[in-house]
């Protein structure tokens, strides 16, 4: 297509209202001028190490390997940067890409609240206005991150229409961003929604993969056989997977969350059960019925309950280059108890799917092969809502 | 070329929007007869998506309600077929690009040619990705209308040079729904697509009012009107049919 931007193979474009377009155009530019400014750059390495505390460790999980028996596992520790997940990355990248713009207001969507914590983190350091929308279930699942948001000082808006979880979220900071336009950026949390914000986000999250990369080199002086990651909208994924694109020998595997299961109603894995359509400003993969109506989806994990994937995963999917395998609530509530025991390690139950699978290849592996998993968050937000599914009521 | 221009040749057009199987298709049969009966001189037929993302609080809801009634795109074709014995002004679907291209975008838009629609809009849908649709609606001469908001500035000229059917012109910042006042200085949008196209263009976004509609309809060659007649919709359900016709012969009075 010779006028659509940010194609990713068949995937992506620009599928959003008039009223928007001249925005992601203003956007689109500034991140081209700014991405090569060494000033822009100088800034955000700066924020990145001394305030999230990049670079995030690779941790070897000896106890985890010994007891699988099989591949060394690396663990990427991106639970402990600032704000606990991988999302503090792309929202410092974005904030100060917005404050050159001369915006003033952050608005952003919100799953499990991560990325809502983030932007309100970067929203207060920068001296911003920040709104965040996030679904009325989601604020029930999540309700420490709600919490702190506030405390952050950011307005909290809880999202009634569709399933009132993630996509709805989106939709309405979609909406809101339509209504105001000159003094707000939206901040897009996922490697999804219209060119440029999937080029953006895989940016400012691919610091995952080069870390990964070089302490890889350091510790064992060669390439992972394979690198592991959730998928919802996919950026922690994306940005784990980057700069191994080219690098032929590693393994790229997306972890979707298959829910209660890819054979039942009450999943949220896109590559799995999804088809290729237009939504939330791009052409990719959707959960989807046969007029087009978008699905339900479900899954124990709000940061992983998105009826679609980014453009670029989409791509990779199409090419072979990346597979995407369903985990189910139950092996991810298993590797989120087991990761606790083993290493003394909480991960956020997103990240759980990741490890999930991880739990199934490494035995099959032999000893000198190794996996790398990113840990995209930590689990302290998760612990109510595993301690329910275990049917045991705690309270926050 | 479609039938669209015969919606401007009487005096200014009133246009106006109906979600169907809001909240039965029967009840959007009468709502239709009654509108065109009141003055109604283009109908825009809403196929309801999951997630309207251009839309307010009052047409999503027409939205939902619709599909919670098990409507679908099939059903809506043959409703048309069945409308159209009656009803011979103007119609368009307004939709979402994943309803037809979920659809198979060619079958869709056929279908749409065989059953007498005269062009189709979709919000999500700009000028940059309009060649997913545009030849094969060219094939079919279905128009496939384009939208020029507040903010498209130096986008507006490029749009209406090419631009099919009727433009729609959005009145305001935001999403679908009344508004109080509207502050968008659209005589100087509208100059700008006069100076590059003779196709007509109509002002929607906020219109409630005869007031509003007049003032709308005198800067361009008509007025649309969505939430205003779904609110009635809502109010009144199955016996909304007269309220609209009402409603609809008040606005087109006074453009």
């Amino acid at each position: 297509m010779s006028n659509s931007k940010g194609r990713f193979g068949v995937h992506g474009g620009q599928y959003i209202p008039e009223t928007l377009i001249n925005a992601v155009i203003e956007l689109e530019e500034a991140y081209n001028h700014y991405k090569n400014d060494p000033e822009f750059n100088r800034e955000l390495t700066e924020l990145l190490n001394e305030y999230a505390g990049r670079p995030s460790r690779l941790y070897y999980a000896e106890k985890m390997t010994k007891d699988l028996g099989g591949a060394k596992i690396y663990l990427k520790r991106e639970d402990l940067n600032h704000t606990g997940a991988h999302k503090i990355n792309n929202v410092l990248g974005q904030a100060l890409l917005a404050k050159k713009m001369g915006k003033t207001r952050l608005i952003a969507e919100t799953g499990a609240g991560q990325h809502g914590v983030a932007t309100a983190t970067a929203a207060a350091l920068m001296g911003m206005e920040c709104v965040v929308f996030m679904g009325e279930e989601d604020t029930k699942r999540q309700a420490l991150n709600v919490y702190k948001m506030k405390l952050l000082g950011a307005e909290v808006i809880p999202v009634t229409s569709g399933t009132a979880t993630l996509k709805d979220a989106v939709s309405e900071a979609m909406r809101e961003w339509t209504s105001r336009i000159d003094d707000t950026h939206y901040c897009l949390g996922s490697v999804m929604g219209p060119h440029p914000f999937p080029t953006i986000v895989r940016d400012f999250q691919a610091v995952i993969s080069k870390e990964i990369k070089e302490q890889m080199l350091e510790k064992e002086g060669r390439l992972p056989d394979a690198v592991i990651a959730c998928v919802g909208g996919g950026s922690n994924a994306i940005g784990t997977f980057y700069n191994f694109i080219e690098d032929k020998s590693v393994a790229l595997i997306g972890c979707e969350a298959a829910g209660r299961g890819i054979d039942t109603f009450e999943t949220a894995a896109t590559i799995n059960t999804g088809r290729l359509g237009i939504f939330h400003g791009m052409k990719s993969y959707f959960c989807q019925d046969k007029y087009g109506q978008i699905a339900p989806v479900y899954s124990i994990s709000a940061g992983l309950d998105y009826p679609g994937i980014g453009p670029e995963h989409a791509y990779l999917h199409d090419i072979h280059r990346a597979e995407y395998v369903a985990i189910t609530d139950d092996e991810a509530v298993n590797a989120f108890e087991y990761l606790s025991r083993t290493e003394g390690i909480i991960p956020a139950i997103e990240s759980s799917h990741a490890l999930a699978h991880a739990m199934k290849i490494a035995p099959t592996m032999d000893k000198d092969k190794i996996i790398v998993v990113t840990i995209s968050g930590r689990g302290d937000k998760d612990c109510a809502a595993i301690a329910r599914y275990r049917g045991e009521n705690i309270s926050e | 070329m479609s039938n669209i221009k015969k919606a401007f040749e009487n005096g200014k057009a009133f246009i106006a929007f109906i979600t169907c199987g809001d909240p039965d298709l029967n009840t959007t049969k009468e709502a239709v007869k009654a509108a065109v009966k009141g003055g109604a001189d283009l109908i825009e037929l809403g196929i309801p998506f999951s997630d309207p993302t251009a839309e307010g609080p009052v047409i999503q809801g027409a939205n939902l309600r619709a599909l919670k009634g098990g409507i679908t795109t099939d059903k809506i074709f043959d409703f048309v077929v069945d409308l159209r014995k009656e009803v011979s002004v103007p119609m368009v679907f307004m939709t979402y690009a994943n309803v037809v291209y979920s659809y198979g975008s060619e079958d869709f838009i056929r279908r749409c040619h065989e059953i007498d629609i005269d062009g189709l809009i979709l919000p999500d849908l700009p000028f940059e990705e309009k060649e997913e649709f545009e030849d094969v609606c060219n094939k079919y001469d279905v128009d496939l209308v384009s939208l020029i908001a507040p903010t498209s500035a130096n986008r507006i000229a490029m749009i209406a040079k090419e631009a099919k059917g009727f433009i729609y012109v959005v009145s305001s910042l935001g999403v679908t729904g009344t508004r109080s006042s509207i502050t968008t200085d659209l005589d100087s949008i509208v100059k700008v697509i006069r100076e590059n196209t003779d196709v007509p263009c109509a002002i929607g976004f906020g219109i409630s009012t005869p007031e509003q509609a007049s003032k709308m309809s005198s800067i361009s060659d008509g007025a649309i009107v969505g939430s205003a007649i779904i609110k009635l919709l809502e109010k009144h359900g199955k016996s909304a049919p007269s309220y609209i016709e009402d409603y609809v012969r008040s606005m087109k009075t006074a453009i």
